[in-house]
């Protein structure tokens, strides 16, 4: 995190060239930071609420005590140091962290009012219909357009396939960059094409939350401003969780930030949430002073 | 400096001494890797020149597809009748059915040991897997013939001979009567001693299938099941391709196990349960006795079998790049 030390206000781009593309979409000045808050402070209607969540890996804590709502149709970012758990809270909203062994929680996490722990839930069923996309483009070594049929073929939604496949892919911005070579592989895409790949490829199932870890932080200035402007596009439609370690793309897209700090407990590190309000409220009057510290550079 | 500057292009020249051990690996390695085409020339040269006689009183075509095959015991000329298929026949059909029995179950281990098997189980498994291939082949013979064959293959075949025998087609090729020393209990025996290289391949290949791209999988809501036969296996695929190739290399010419237990007729039956003979087991179980023009024809055996060989590595490779292309890896 050395290269937010003291120009945290800054945006990146102003120590980048200009951009023409990436400023397309944009109709405040670039140099805003912040994004204007245009949703209530009060969350009117949750897509997942954690409450009192901890998450142990082999019986050493990672993250202690979380209670988080995320709002419907909005973007939620999650940001703090390394180590602070934001992935590990993320994954816990699709049930990811049920692959790693000896990976358990406790306390529980509703999804549109049901606890997605509970004993008879289908983990499988959960993750279908809470889209994610991970930190790499993973995109699979088959052609674009079988990467993003994979989805609906696995769970035989095979109705009207390539209208769901073109729709996907102009959810994701994708379908003009690709819609003369469907059939080549996925991996021959750039890498900000490649996860745009998986956006699409995540929306064709329909879900009504993206999950996004670090979905950026793999990417070029370029890349990184055209899923940006994705994620404004699909804020609405999509509720959407974002794991970030870029403030400034915390600060530019999402509405909410829940800022996670390291706690030592007993010589272990622990993660723990410090502080979550409007994006705005947390850059430009937080009140906890570990989140200024955090945003200002003076630590992480 | 300009004092020294005519000094310092001596410096930069080749003493010789130095480079001495240079060009002494150089020659060993180079050495080495002729000597591997000069021993597989010699081999071809010599069988083949061997063998030539036999094909041409056999001739090629009738050497390949005629399933006559009477000994002559003249020092000589040629005097028997020397046609192969039958051994072709038994060495292809004990092959074959110890790939279709292995892979499955290569598959298997492989995902058992990578993905499900606790840590501490999965090390020892592979282990005893890779342990299999360090039986002797005679050991696998003589426990194939004395008690595997007997106690366990035989009422497999009993079984299937009772159930698939009225299909029509099929059927054909689990009709009566079973002998305990046949095709299937040959390609039984032959598949546990194939699974080792299999398994290790499939292993390694569903191994290396990116993390990334099974997380991706379990993230649209695959099941463990869905995951490795859509993610895993269809990525792993040109390896387990290659991995079975290898297998059905080893197939084709195991020797003493498949001549201690394919029955040992001289003859061939489209049913599995009959007892016929193999290319390699029939070199092994009649050189002994053989006259000189029988020998001849034996190491025109021995060509047909390292033709029949070659086409099927070249198959195996042709396959293999052709599946590599359809998958798609252009990136890689």
């Amino acid at each position: 995190m050395s290269e937010t030390s003291s120009q945290t206000r800054r945006a990146p781009e102003a120590a980048t060239p200009r951009i023409e593309v990436a400023d397309r979409d944009r109709s405040t000045d670039v140099t805003t930071t912040v994004r204007q808050s245009t949703v209530p402070s009060a969350i009117t209607e949750a897509v997942f609420e954690a409450k009192d969540v901890s998450v142990f890996y082999g019986g050493t804590p990672a993250v202690r005590n979380i209670d988080l709502k995320v709002p419907k149709g909005e973007i939620t970012a999650l940001i703090g140091p390394s180590g602070c758990g934001k992935s590990t809270m993320l994954r816990t909203f699709n049930r990811m962290n049920d692959l790693i062994p000896g990976c358990t929680l406790e306390g529980s996490i509703t999804y549109h009012g049901e606890d997605i722990y509970a004993d008879d839930i289908d983990p499988a069923e959960v993750r279908r219909r809470i889209g994610m996309v991970f930190q790499k483009p993973n995109p699979f070594g088959i052609s674009i357009y079988d990467n993003v049929a994979f989805g609906p073929r696995l769970h035989g939604m095979k109705a009207n396939l390539d209208d769901r496949v073109e729709q996907a892919l102009r959810g994701a911005a994708l379908w003009d960059e690709v819609k003369d070579k469907l059939g080549q592989p996925g991996v021959a895409l750039s890498g900000g094409q490649q996860q745009r790949l998986c956006i699409a490829r995540a929306i064709a199932l329909e879900p009504d939350v993206i999950l996004m870890d670090e979905p950026a932080s793999a990417l070029d200035p370029i890349a990184t401003l055209a899923i940006e402007d994705l994620m404004r596009q699909l804020r609405g439609q999509y509720s959407i969780v974002v794991v970030t370690h870029n403030m400034q793309q915390a600060a530019r897209v999402s509405d909410r930030t829940a800022f996670f700090s390291v706690d030592m407990e007993q010589g272990v590190r622990v993660g723990e949430l410090v502080e979550y309000d409007l994006t705005e409220k947390v850059f430009t009057a937080a009140s906890d002073p570990r989140t200024e510290a955090y945003i200002t550079g003076r630590f992480g | 400096m300009s004092q020294t500057s005519s000094e310092a292009p001596g410096a930069l020249r080749v003493t010789g001494k130095a480079r001495f051990g240079d060009a002494f690996f150089r020659i060993i390695a180079y050495s080495a890797g002729l000597s591997v085409l000069v021993v597989l020339g010699l081999m071809i040269g010599t069988t083949t020149r061997d063998a030539l006689p036999v094909f041409e009183y056999q001739g090629l075509w009738s050497f390949f597809t005629s399933d006559e095959w009477r000994a002559g015991f003249s020092r000589t000329e040629f005097t028997g009748e020397y046609g192969a298929f039958s051994f072709i026949y038994g060495t292809l059909v004990t092959s074959l059915l110890a790939v279709v029995i292995a892979v499955p179950f290569a598959i298997a281990i492989s995902l058992y040991i990578n993905r499900i098997a606790p840590k501490r189980l999965a090390k020892p498994l592979a282990y005893t897997v890779e342990l299999l291939a360090a039986v002797p082949s005679v050991v696998f013979g003589l426990w194939g013939l004395l008690y595997f064959g007997p106690t366990y293959v035989r009422p497999v075949m009993e079984l299937l001979n009772s159930t698939l025998a009225p299909i029509p087609l099929v059927g054909i090729l689990f009709e009566g009567p079973i002998f305990t020393t046949s095709y299937f209990t040959a390609g039984v025996v032959l598949a546990i001693m194939i699974l080792p290289i299999i398994t290790a391949i499939t292993r390694e290949v569903t191994a290396q299938v990116a993390e990334d791209q099974v997380q991706a999988a379990y993230g649209m809501g695959a099941t463990d099941w869905e995951v490795m036969r859509k993610v895993i296996l269809r990525g792993a695929f040109p390896g387990i391709v290659g991995g079975t190739m290898l297998g059905l290399g080893r197939a084709l010419g195991e020797t003493i196990a498949v001549a201690m237990l394919v029955g040992g007729s001289q003859r061939w039956g489209l049913s599995l349960f009959f007892g016929g003979d193999s290319m390699a087991g029939h070199i092994a179980n009649t050189f002994q006795d053989a006259a000189p023009e029988t020998v001849l024809a034996l190491i025109a055996i021995g060509v047909g079998l390292f033709v029949i060989t070659v086409i099927v590595n070249v198959a195996a490779r042709a396959l293999v790049w052709r599946i590599g292309r359809v998958a798609g890896d252009a990136a890689l």
